[in-house]
């Protein structure tokens, strides 16, 4: 089996700045996940590692499988799509669960409809919260 | 040269992400709500994955390719069905 060492400079340049570049955004993610305040600003922060970081790591290591093995190694592609499309779809279920267990406990920590936190992204969740003053249990 | 880069980045590479294991394994502990642990454990898997794929370049094998495969789609499985328990209080209705 070939090893990374082999790599000739011009390949293992690049390979290391992407590196560096995915693992540095998939750190600032998470430290944005122990830093922001409230749930609603916290489930934003590890899209950056979901997005960026992993499409810089899985580009280094197709560049390097593909020198290493002198012909084209695409199949971290699969990774990159299927974490693309699985990411929003998970986030927002949980964003949505979060919402109602929020609303159903009258919990103030929730985005307002009028307040700078919810009403500046125009999210489809946003005008739902107008009824939560009628609907407590 | 080039083995010495490879090698101070990739270690570096390491380092980082094993720091970002550790924010989310935090937020995961001491998530003051559910979803704030669900959220740790997503991004605990995502940083697992990157893990492995520095693994993989690392050795130069794609055994490791498969297992952050394995670990992406858990991932996602896992954190769908949490957050229908959360939403509904149960998984299978």
């Amino acid at each position: 089996m070939t090893h990374a060492v082999d790599l000739p400079f011009w390949a293992a340049l690049p390979v290391a700045l992407l590196l560096l570049l995915g693992a540095g955004l998939a750190l600032t993610g998470s430290l944005g996940l122990l830093r922001l305040g409230s749930f609603y600003e916290r489930v934003h922060a590890p899209t950056l590692g979901t997005t960026l970081g992993i499409g810089c790591v899985l580009i280094a290591s197709m560049l390097a499988f593909s020198v290493l093995q002198t012909r084209p190694v695409l199949h971290e592609v699969l990774i990159g799509v299927f974490v693309t499309i699985t990411t929003p779809v998970a986030l927002m279920l949980l964003a949505r669960a979060a919402l109602y267990r929020d609303r159903h406990e009258g919990s103030g920590e929730m985005p307002q409809p009028g307040g700078c936190r919810g009403g500046r992204d125009g999210s489809p969740e946003t005008p739902a919260v107008h009824g939560q003053d009628g609907s407590r249990r | 040269m080039t083995a010495a880069l490879l090698t101070w980045s990739i270690l570096l590479a390491q380092c980082l992400l094993g720091l970002a294991m550790a924010c989310a394994t935090f937020r995961l502990l001491r998530g003051p709500r559910a979803q704030d642990r669900v959220l740790g454990l997503d991004t605990l898997y995502v940083n697992a994955m990157l893990l492995l794929l520095t693994f993989g370049i690392r050795t130069g094998s794609t055994l490791y390719f498969e297992a952050a495969l394995v670990i992406a789609l858990l991932g996602f499985v896992a954190t769908a069905a949490l957050a229908k328990f959360l939403m509904r209080g149960e998984v299978i209705e």
